[in-house]
């Protein structure tokens, strides 16, 4: 017996023998190619923000921040970003009110018509942004509600709500059933139970869900396009703004825009951080 | 001695499937009571019923004189200790234990000093600040008792709280609960499948078959007069033997079984029905040598194999009738594995009447 253990945990030689340095070096230039296509146009679109010239080419002729001067003093584009802001907030607000107790419910009660209504919850996400945009603007039409950042809201909350219910409903599935039974069973009441005990625990899974719908919001054009009244959101600026060509000044928002998700990324990790010392 | 905990006529249905039936316990205040069985057999259910983790289909259930069969768990004073522990990941231990505390009001100074008491008790003092994902499974287990010992219920409930520890420290932690219980004076009502842990730890224990009870009584009641087929097969290692009654007299019973006359000690079968089959320790019997005096009862055969133990050596032996019988012999000082019969030789089994376990005909 133990004999065969021996034999098993030898490693095993691999059929074909490559240099193990010509291996890693394969590697390294393939690992450098994927992260170079993923990475080269955001550099591209950073530099050229604050190349001095209008023309986007080669070689860069000098540096400057007018760009960025221009940006701040274009109010059409500045209320844009600031419509933009405006509609991924509330939509994320919207999408977790609604989303974690849904969720909540589909993970602890069983009721009739529970896998339809699991279904019907996570279909918006599966159909397209245009089918959801132009049956939403029949029903405002309908209910004789007028157009504006708000409807933008209940469109991109009702398309995105899916997102909130899959990860925190997975969560809670990974969860032990016990944590919640510990925590009544030491004379904690329901809503002291979820406060203490449950919320803590999907908590990554909330603040994950709620950027993710923020992002996906914030750059949202096809809904957006069938429900928005006279205002644009950023996406829908830059976009009427493109037949006229890429204009540094996008470069510049694109450039800020980078730098705000920079941040959000390192907010996330900040808030998700695991207790104590690492795990 | 009051009972704590009265379970009257309690049952759980899952829809058609019978979960409990019909049981009716009474757990008496600082006592050790284990509620023994195989997966299945309704002993979690029954536990978790008096947690109030489920609700009964149908019953009562009274703690300390109180019914509580419909109220939820954080109005009963009992407290559970689970199979996976269930401590809060995103708390201390510290924060664990005074959880419990602060739902009832103490906090502060007040709360930490307890669980600095709690913690000292289980033997994990100055561990109050440490995470629980850098605790060892057996400091889980201590943590979870303290958490539930710190609320001073009336009951602490045991879902088998050492199935997830390895062999040896199950062994030492066994005791140790005892130790726990013994000190602290509440009572312990636990689950497990595992009858070693029963035996050692319990008081009183509970064999449940089929949501149903199938035995209740001390552990040396169970191993020694186990009622049924079912306790004797459960709890330790027995000998079945269909029997039939030849004579009856003077306190003893002729049976034949195994193309032997036997003769046993006359009692009652537990379920009131007449004599269909016996059961044999493995440890009750010997293999008798040429010189020893012969016991009332001899059942020759031919052993099959030897099977050492280190500390027992286990003999199968084939009766003449075609039944094997497992003999157990402790290898005491001067046994030698190498002086016993081997495979094929014929031998001798020698049974004293009172070893003889009568239960009814095979269902």
């Amino acid at each position: 017996m133990a004999d065969i253990a021996l034999i098993r945990s030898k490693p095993r030689k691999p059929p074909l023998s490559i240099p193990k340095g010509a291996a890693d070096g394969a590697f390294i230039t393939y690992a450098t190619l994927l992260l170079a296509f993923l990475y080269m146009p955001v550099a591209i679109l950073i530099i050229f923000s604050f190349n001095d010239s209008r023309v986007l080419a080669w070689p860069l002729s000098g540096f400057t921040l007018d760009w960025y001067r221009t940006l701040f003093a274009n109010a059409d584009l500045l209320e844009a970003v600031g419509n933009s802001f405006y509609v991924a907030t509330l939509s994320t607000a919207l999408a977790l009110c609604i989303g974690i107790p849904a969720a909540m419910a589909l993970h602890r009660f069983v009721f009739p018509g529970k896998a339809l209504f699991r279904r019907l919850l996570l279909l918006p996400i599966a159909l397209p942004g245009i089918v959801t945009g132009i049956s939403m603007l029949n029903f405002f039409n309908l209910m004789g509600f007028n157009l504006s950042l708000h409807t933008v809201v209940l469109g991109h909350a009702t398309a995105l709500l899916a997102v909130v219910v899959i990860q925190v409903l997975a969560r809670l599935q990974r969860l032990p059933p016990s944590l919640e039974e510990a925590s009544s069973d030491l004379g904690a009441s329901a809503l002291v139970t979820f406060w203490y005990v449950t919320l803590p625990n999907i908590k990554t899974a909330i603040v994950g869900s709620g950027l993710l719908v923020f992002v996906l919001s914030f750059d949202e054009i096809p809904v957006t396009f069938f429900l928005t009244g006279r205002d644009n959101t950023l996406p829908m600026y830059i976009y009427s703004t493109m037949r006229r060509g890429v204009t540094p000044e996008i470069n510049a928002v694109g450039t800020l825009l980078i730098l705000f998700s920079v941040v959000l990324i390192l907010l996330a990790a900040f808030l998700t951080r695991p207790p104590g010392r690492k795990r | 001695m009051a009972a704590i905990i009265e379970l009257d006529s309690i049952s759980k249905h899952y829809g058609p499937v019978v979960g409990v039936n019909h049981v009716d316990l009474a757990v008496e205040d600082g006592e050790f009571l284990t509620l023994l069985g195989p997966s299945g057999c309704g002993k979690s259910t029954l536990l978790r019923m008096v947690g109030g983790f489920e609700v009964p289909s149908a019953g009562t259930i009274r703690i300390a004189g109180v019914d509580v069969t419909a109220a939820p768990p954080q109005q009963r004073d009992v407290n559970m200790m689970f199979q996976d522990y269930a401590l809060f990941p995103h708390m201390t231990v510290g924060k664990n234990i005074t959880y419990g505390l602060e739902r009832k009001g103490i906090k502060g100074t007040a709360a930490r000093d307890k669980a600095e008491a709690a913690l000292e008790l289980v033997g994990l003092s100055g561990m109050f600040e440490r995470h629980t994902h850098q605790l060892s499974g057996g400091q889980r287990q201590r943590v979870a008792l303290a958490r539930a010992v710190v609320r001073e219920p009336k009951v602490i409930l045991l879902d088998e709280p050492l199935s997830a520890l390895d062999a040896k420290l199950r062994e030492q932690m066994q005791v140790e609960l005892k130790h726990m219980h013994e000190k602290l004076g509440i009572t312990f009502l636990m689950v497990t499948h595992d009858q070693t842990e029963a035996l050692v730890m319990s008081d009183r224990v509970v064999v449940m078959e089929a949501g149903e009870i199938a035995q209740d009584g001390t552990p040396e009641d169970l191993y020694e007069r186990p009622a049924t087929p079912y306790v004797a097969n459960f709890i330790g290692t027995t000998n079945f033997l269909s029997a039939r009654v030849v004579a009856r007299g003077a306190g003893l019973v002729t049976l034949e079984a195994g193309n032997q006359e036997l003769k046993a000690t006359d009692v009652a079968t537990s379920d009131g029905q007449a004599i269909g089959q016996i059961g044999i320790r493995p440890e009750k019997m010997q293999i008798l040598k040429d010189t020893e005096c012969r016991p009332v009862n001899v059942l020759p055969g031919t052993v099959v194999e030897t099977i050492y133990q280190g500390l027992a050596l286990r003999t199968v032996v084939r009766l003449s009738s075609g039944e094997e019988m497992l003999v157990d012999e402790i290898l005491r000082q001067g046994m030698l594995h190498s002086d016993h019969p081997r495979a094929g030789d014929p031998v001798v089994l020698g049974v004293e009447p009172h070893n003889i376990l009568l239960f009814g005909a095979e269902r």
